[in-house]
């Protein structure tokens, strides 16, 4: 009896495995989005699978790797990147962890070093913890770029800031402000209690609420929804509950801003409580226009892959070595000034309200 | 389950000979599948992401031996590494606070024991408990701030090589560690209670081991060298943030489990936990060099750990002769079946939103 | 999972288990009256229908998964890999859903069951046909249904403007008043009592789990049985998923992600037995009402959210602490009776 139903087991076991590997096949040929320049057109598919990136056609091979695959305003920055990649004519990769771990980002990185790759430019989950990976990609002749969110300056070559940080914790404060008229409590919605980025950010945003014109604002709580809808869904529901004249949220987080709008929505506190933070025009739409999130602010995710992209171009074609004062062109953004520190500014963030946001698409 | 492990090694010979086996294979896919594997200071520089897992690995083959597990040991290098951290940024010295927090692992490790063995709770719930309570604390200690700024003597220990050769010396530090764990295992009384206790608690109480302190020891090592791990991964980041090591004791039980430790307690060989080490650590670094997402790693892994304990057993299946009947075949025709409508409706669905 | 010898059931032992049950069960009841109390003189709306409503709406997808681990539970093994079903149907599901919106969305929720019924199935068959413990069968498919996540979504999530607005009415829209999400767990908190209680398949699983021997010996189908509680677990996670992916209005590949812990938590705080053979449906609601109050309560009482999860822990550590005293205490009162 026993060995019957065993070799029934181990058969469906093996075909499951079967569909399994057939998927890790074209896991990693999907997963992985090249675009090869028409100069470089000889990749395909296939070889994506198999060749490293580096082995590509004639070109260079970059590689933009996320905080975490999955988050659309990381999708949206590879387009970017891609759409760089094909006016320079060398091949993008997109190659990111499952989740924002600094741990798992450094065994990727090892594996792309490994590689010899042309490039990396890396959003890091930890900016410390990133720097010794970066040194030695370094030490390998390849080029660290971090974007979006910075590596310490140890370990990275050139860091592509998206906006000032300061501009972006005074400018959250200051649409707050506005959208509940100068006064009242307002709480704030971060990520991960751990994320670099939102941890500066609030940083200046309790700056501005220091500035006298921003006494009636009240700073109640700090809440982290660790970039998960339910987590971040609680955290701005129990914020309506234990502070009931809650005015205001500002969550500077693409996932937490599109759950608070949703638990506003849902407590039917709309215009009793508004959201405001950092998010993508898809996501927020709809709560533009029902009146739970009327404006917010982002950059184009798309522009920072782009001129990432450009700027790790640039440097590893020795136009630039990454040093304060040195100037380069970006395509379609125009030419950029490496600041002090190695920091490279996109520009000012836009802001989003029902006026401009059907004229965006990511 | 003893007999069965006996007929289990009459047929492979011995479990660590078919890792070594596996080993090889997987070596040579990887140097025929990417160019860059059989590289000196690439295969260096991959092993210092293996170390931690390692150095929890050692302890976790003495608890699982005793018929017991710890969940407990990545919130523990997460509480060490956040206490030493926070007391760091409160302004001791490097030094003082890794000794007060190896201090605190102690008693993480005595209350762990003291829950197991006196009180003799099963481990998986106490475990279980103190996974959450030990992160939790982590938390408290370090909130949303991070510890950083260590010193050059500190980080040496996670990112430090050894005097100019590429060997990291984390890699050094596990070495003697598994030697050491090794010969205790294998060629000492303690080693032997181990095993006495993981075949027959009851019995070996009786004999006169003395098995609630044997217990104690075990978890206050498993606590200690979780500490040792915190202190090497945060020695590597440079800084400290309270989720640090977050998920790894999965990691640290499928490669003890992988390496022919019995969950029931009672067998297993620190080599072949080494072994296990090994080969999870050049099959993940492999399919890392051609690309293969974390994740989708994840899946071989799985696979790797269920089929070793399924395997066996089927295999000794095989030696007995098998019917055939028309009710297993129509449960097996049944199983396909579902399996392959699941798979139809899985690749058909995905293609939905994503395209071809 | 760990082979323990057991003691044939007998009468005064069956007597025992019931005393502790019952003991436990008051004994969170006050433990949850106190709580409530001092949170309620901190902050006052606490007490509010509005507060109590989220409440439930809050542990209604723990109770629903909670009941299908404590199942588990008491035939001595463990579901490790419930986040990753409730993962992988809710992704599917999602995708499926966002492609037809103008399906009938009730099939949603028959979909997910069916594709968790084939996940759990596969446990079921490792565990009890291919003889691998629980604890590593279902933690090798933790892995692999995570990684099917990925390997399926390729990583891209679904997002909450991409499905149809009835879709959130599955478990937002209030026909009935009450939110259908908790009516969903009201339906399979009955479904489940009455299965443990009137079914000779449920009542099996008692058997099975307090002595698997005994059980083999007075005819019951001691592998069915443990197949069966994986179906029935992967089944649930299966209406979890749906139910999840419709309540926050996204399928993202870290869904649920490390949510076992807390199914675990809520049966071993409930007082269900983790050495298997006992434990209540009530005691379950329990377990999860009173994890979800702590984390209510905690917001409401502006305690740093940094002390949830040490919370939880310091719970879990004291439940089997009180477990044992009590246990303890019974034998040896009962012992002394029998002199």
């Amino acid at each position: 009896m026993q060995n019957k139903r065993l070799s029934l087991l181990v058969v469906s076991l093996l075909l499951f495995g079967l569909l399994a590997a057939c998927g890790d096949s074209t896991a990693t040929t999907a997963s992985v989005t090249t675009t090869t320049a028409a100069a470089a057109a000889a990749t395909t598919a296939a070889a994506a699978t198999t060749a490293a990136p580096a082995a590509a056609g004639g070109g260079k091979t970059f590689i933009l790797v996320p905080k975490a695959l999955g988050n659309p305003y990381f999708d949206t920055a590879n387009k970017g990147a891609q759409e760089a990649a094909k006016e320079l004519g060398v091949t993008v990769t997109y190659q990111g962890t499952a989740t924002s771990d600094a741990t798992q980002q450094i065994q990727l990185l090892n594996s792309l070093i490994a590689q010899k790759v042309g490039g990396l430019a890396i959003s890091a989950n930890d900016a410390d913890a990133l720097a010794p990976v970066g040194k030695a990609a370094m030490e390998q002749k390849i080029p660290v770029v971090s974007w979006d969110s910075t590596i310490a300056p140890a370990g990275r070559m050139v860091h592509i800031n998206q906006a000032n940080s300061e501009d972006i914790g005074r400018g959250q404060i200051q649409l707050i402000s506005k959208l509940i008229g100068g006064k009242g409590k307002i709480a704030i919605l971060s990520a991960t209690s751990t994320a670099p980025n939102q941890n500066t950010w609030i940083g200046f945003m309790k700056e501005e609420l220091k500035k006298p014109e921003n006494s009636g604002l009240e700073l109640v709580a700090t809440v982290y929804g660790d970039d998960q809808d339910e987590k971040s869904y609680t955290e701005a529901q129990g914020l309506m509950k234990t502070y009931p004249d809650l005015k205001g949220i500002i969550s500077p987080t693409t996932v937490g801003i599109a759950a608070s709008a949703r638990a506003v929505t849902d407590a039917k506190k709309i215009g009793q409580v508004m959201v405001t933070g950092l998010g993508t025009p898809n996501q927020m739409r709809n709560f533009v226009k029902s009146g739970a999130a009327p404006a917010f602010a982002l950059w184009n995710p798309g522009d920072l892959g782009y001129l990432a992209i450009y700027t790790l171009n640039a440097i590893s074609s020795g136009q630039i070595q990454g040093k304060a004062g040195e100037t380069y062109k970006a395509g379609k953004l125009g030419s950029y000034t490496i600041d002090k520190d190695g920091v490279v500014l996109l520009g000012k963030p836009t802001v989003f309200d029902a006026s401009n946001i059907d004229t965006f698409n990511f | 389950m003893t007999a069965n492990t006996g007929s289990l090694r009459r047929i492979f010979l011995r479990w660590e000979w078919l890792l070594v086996g596996l080993i090889s294979v997987v070596a040579f896919a990887n140097s025929q599948l990417s160019p860059y594997f059989l590289d000196g200071s690439n295969l260096l520089r991959t092993t210092s992401d293996f170390m931690e897992i390692g150095i929890m690995m050692l302890p976790m083959v003495f608890v699982i031996v005793t018929g017991n597990i710890d969940l407990s040991v990545a919130s523990t290098l997460g509480l060490s590494a956040s206490l030493m951290g926070w007391l760091f940024m409160g302004g001791w010295d490097i030094w003082l606070a890794v000794g007060v927090t190896l201090v605190v692992s102690v008693l993480a490790g005595l209350l762990n024991g003291f829950l197991i063995a006196k009180l003799k709770l099963p481990s998986l719930a106490v475990t279980i408990g103190t996974l959450s309570f030990y992160r939790g604390l982590a938390y408290v200690l370090l909130g949303d701030q991070a510890a950083r700024g260590y010193p050059e003597a500190f980080t040496f220990l996670g990112q430090g090589k050894l005097g100019g050769t590429g060997i990291p010396f984390s890699l050094v530090i596990f070495g003697v560690l598994a030697v050491i764990f090794g010969l205790v295992l294998h060629k000492t009384t303690f080693g032997r209670y181990l095993f006495a206790i993981g075949n027959n608690e009851q019995a070996s109480r009786f004999s006169g081991v003395p098995v609630d302190r044997i217990k104690m020891i075990v978890f206050v090592l498993s606590s200690l060298m979780a500490t040792l791990a915190g202190f090497i991964l945060a020695a590597r980041f440079g800084s400290t943030r309270p989720d640090i090591g977050s998920g790894l004791e999965l990691t640290v039980i499928t490669v003890t489990v992988l390496g022919g430790i019995s969950i029931f307690g009672g067998s297993g060989t620190m080599t072949g936990a080494i072994l296990a080490l090994i080969l999870v650590g050049i099959l993940r670094f492999g399919m890392g060099l051609i690309n293969m997402q974390g994740q989708v790693q994840d899946i071989v892994i799985g696979l790797l750990l269920i089929l070793s304990i399924l395997l066996p057993r089927f295999g000794k299946q095989l030696t007995a002769r098998a019917t055939w009947n028309s009710g297993i075949a129509f449960r097996l025709a049944g199983a396909m079946t579902v399996v392959l409508l699941f798979g139809i409706f899985f690749f058909w669905s995905r293609t939905l939103v994503l395209g071809h | 999972m760990i082979a323990e010898k057991t003691e044939v059931t007998n009468p005064p032992e069956h007597r025992m288990v019931q005393l502790v049950v019952k003991f436990r069960e008051t004994g969170i009841i006050v433990f949850i009256v106190l709580l409530s109390v001092l949170v309620t003189l901190r902050n006052s709306a606490f007490l509010s229908t509005e507060n109590f409503r989220d409440i439930l709406l809050n542990i209604s997808i723990l109770i629903i998964v909670a009941l299908a681990q404590t199942m588990v539970i008491i035939t001595r093994g463990i579901d490790l890999s419930v986040g990753s079903m409730i993962g992988l149907t809710a992704m599917m599901v999602s995708y499926t859903v966002s492609a037809f919106p103008g399906m009938p969305i009730f099939l949603a929720i028959p979909l997910g069951m069916t594709l968790g019924a084939v996940l759990g199935s596969l446990n079921g068959l490792l565990i009890a046909v291919g003889g691998v413990p629980p604890i590593i069968a279902t933690l090798g498919i933790l892995s692999i249904y995570r990684g099917l996540v990925f390997f399926y979504s390729n990583g891209v999530w679904v997002n909450a403007y991409q499905f149809p607005p009835e879709f959130r009415e599955l478990t937002k829209g209030t026909p009935l008043i009450v939110p259908n999400l908790i009516l969903f767990a009201v339906a399979v908190i009955v479904g489940v009592y009455l299965f443990l209680k009137y079914t000779r398949a449920g009542r099996d699983i008692y058997t099975v789990g307090s002595n698997p021997d005994a059980a083999r010996l007075a005819g019951i189908p001691v592998k069915q049985t443990i197949f069966r509680v994986y179906l029935i677990s992967g089944l649930l996670c299966g209406l979890a998923g749906v139910l999840w992916a419709s309540r926050f209005e996204a399928a993202q590949t870290n869904t649920a992600l490390g949510f076992e812990l807390q199914t675990i938590a809520a049966p071993v705080v409930g007082g269900v037995n983790i050495f298997g053979g006992s434990g209540s449906v009530l005691g379950v609601i329990l377990g999860g009402f009173l994890l979800g109050i702590i984390n209510n309560a905690l917001t409401l009482v502006k305690i740093s959210p940094f002390w949830q999860l040490a919370a939880q822990g310091f719970l879990i550590l004291l439940a089997v602490v009180v477990d044992s005293f009590i246990l303890g205490r019974l034998k040896r009162v009962s012992s002394r009776r029998k002199r």
